[in-house]
């Protein structure tokens, strides 16, 4: 039987991959494999077995101790060709990304990155993935014979996983050393921020004519107890840092409340707000496109309306 | 050394509105990607700071478009040279053919010691296409750059991924993509803009190149492609600031929204 082959350098996304592929791999009639690779392979093959794999190839080859993507690359190919994988989840992180161009190359396969939802639809694997720009949501076809999908991290529940039967494969690849190497790994430094789990966010844009100014933003975020984000602009001009990004080139978020301020709503910046439950925005100008997508809108300056609804919550 | 900078055509996506749910693209003009400007930007730099180098602009077109535009502003913003593989096989293509094309057009027009592109489009956005060159052209790629150095037949970048910052090194040749934080991109003067009508320009066809047009067909078909169905409560709060800000704070204390 041919497989749908999981994939990702981070366990707990592999396990997501593996508990939404258990239910796409049933409906289309494929098996579920997941492949475990590097020093840590053995350690995590277990639990892909646990989120749904039937079988996980494990490999452990020194090439692949650093996980460099033109040797992962390879190493799946390898397995691909080993297991019948006829269809990729990868994880749509950055180096997944780097990952599925490589190895669809590889394997004369279509791939689509930045999966927000998989289904079947007439026997085939649909993915949604953003497109120009957040603008719309494209749905797409692979019509090659294999497929590579890299799946954006929580679109599957692993709360929902069924085990697999979780067979250990190891198996012996042939692999050169990576033409990269990894000179150096830090953490990325600056303030760590979460704003995909902020229940409350105020987004500031370019409508605020200082950096300074950013203090009523950070006021305003004080009192609705909210974290701060801004438009990419914001962090090109280094007014806050890029861990602060909302949109595009940002964090995707799904706030309870959003508080656009000073945001024109260019769709760079909305794809990653139009999840919020109650959206609000700050303009001065009536025809800014945020005003199609607010629940709740002011027309009005915001250094007059601002520094007024942070009395205004203060007061209640 | 030869530094080839791949350059997207892209839509103007600030130009991109939505009618019903359907994206109105009749009219959006192309220029040269943000990323792309980044990659260029990234070249001019290594040359500036030494590296003896000609900056080759390539891109693809299906034909029509005036692509004599955009691989002008390359090259006004500092390219040397610039190739387009221009047909009309391409018009309805996706990542691995411009992916074929690109690698070709490099191989064709005297190779390439660093290849350097933007970590995706801002249009199409896929990320895949600097990967598929690199596996092409079976060299390293270093991709999601925000630094890059190039010293004794090597490149180094530092590179931002999503949790962490890693530094990785190639021997030549290779590709690094290039995120947005790696400079800040120039904006030609006039004098550049003059000068690169004369700067040369090559134009070539897929056969050129040895690929079959047919083979260049898509791998990938979009079903549809929507704006999203957003269904909010559009509710304009009129009055003065102190009339909008305390019937805001009402609206959004009945939606239970607040925390205090």
């Amino acid at each position: 039987m041919a497989d749908m082959l999981i994939y990702s350098e981070s366990p707990a996304a592999a396990c997501e991959l593996a508990a939404g592929g258990r239910r796409l791999a049933t409906e289309l009639g494929l098996g579920l494999s997941a492949a475990a690779l590097g020093p840590d392979a053995a350690a995590t093959a277990s639990d892909l077995g646990a989120c749904g794999a039937d079988r996980v190839f494990v490999a452990d080859d020194p090439a692949l101790a650093d996980l460099p993507t033109d040797v992962v690359a390879e190493a799946l190919a390898q397995i691909a060709g080993q297991g019948e994988a006829e269809c990729f989840l990868l994880g749509s992180t950055r180096r997944g990304k780097e990952l599925a161009g490589r190895l669809a190359q590889k394997l004369d396969a279509g791939a689509v990155t930045d999966v927000t939802s998989l289904s079947v639809e007439d026997g085939a694997l649909v993915g949604a993935r953003y497109s120009l720009g957040g603008a719309t949501v494209a749905e797409v076809r692979i019509d090659t014979p294999v497929k590579v999908f890299a799946v954006m991290p929580k679109v599957f529940d692993v709360a929902q996983a069924e085990a697999g039967a979780g067979e250990v494969v190891r198996v012996g690849l042939s692999l050169a050393p990576s033409g990269v190497e990894l000179v150096g790994r830090a953490a990325r430094e600056g303030e760590a921020v979460d704003l995909e789990a902020a229940p409350l966010i105020v987004g500031a844009g370019r409508g605020f004519a200082a950096r300074e100014d950013l203090d009523l933003a950070r006021d305003l975020a004080a009192a609705l107890e909210a974290e701060l984000a801004c438009t990419k602009s914001l962090a090109d001009f280094e007014w806050l840092p890029e861990d602060r990004i909302v949109g595009l080139s940002g964090a995707k978020t799904s706030p309870d409340l959003y508080v656009g301020v000073g945001i024109s709503g260019q769709v760079q910046h909305t794809v990653g707000v139009s999840r919020a439950k109650t959206i609000v925005a700050v303009n001065t100008d009536k025809e800014a496109p945020i005003f199609r997508l607010a629940d709740y809108g002011i027309v009005g300056d915001l250094y007059e309306v601002v520094p007024a609804l942070i009395e205004a919550l203060k007061s209640r | 050394m030869r530094i080839v900078v791949c350059v997207k055509t892209n839509l103007d996506l600030q130009m991109v509105r939505i009618r019903g749910r359907e994206p109105v693209l009749e009219a959006v003009p192309y220029k040269v990607g943000d990323l792309e400007k980044n990659a260029l930007e990234a070249a001019l730099k290594l040359k500036e700071g030494g590296l003896e180098a000609t900056i080759v602009a390539v891109t693809v077109a299906e034909g029509d478009r005036k692509i004599g535009e955009t691989l002008k502003e390359a090259l006004a913003i500092g390219a040397d040279e610039a190739v387009v593989v221009n047909d009309p096989a391409l018009a309805a293509t996706d990542q691995a053919a411009v992916a074929a094309a690109l690698a070709g057009a490099i191989g064709h027009t005297g190779g390439a010691d660093l290849v350097l592109c933007g970590e995706g489009s801002t249009d199409g956005y896929s990320g895949i296409v600097g990967s598929r060159v690199a596996e092409l052209l079976g060299v390293p790629q270093l991709g999601y750059a925000r630094s890059v150095t190039v010293t004794d037949g090597a490149v180094t970048a530092e590179r931002s991924l999503d949790d962490q910052i890693e530094t990785l090194r190639a021997p030549l040749p290779a590709l690094v993509s290039v995120v947005s934080e790696i400079n800040e991109p120039r904006i030609p003067g006039l004098m550049q803009i003059m000068k690169a009508g004369k700067k040369p320009l090559t134009e070539l066809t897929l056969a050129d190149l040895g690929i079959d047009p047919q083979a260049a067909g898509r791998q990938t078909t979009v079903l549809s492609d929507l704006a999203e169905e957003q269904d909010r409560k559009h509710i304009m709060i009129e009055g003065d600031a102190a009339e909008q800000a305390a019937g805001l704070v009402d609206a959004l204390a009945k939606e239970g929204v607040l925390r205090r």
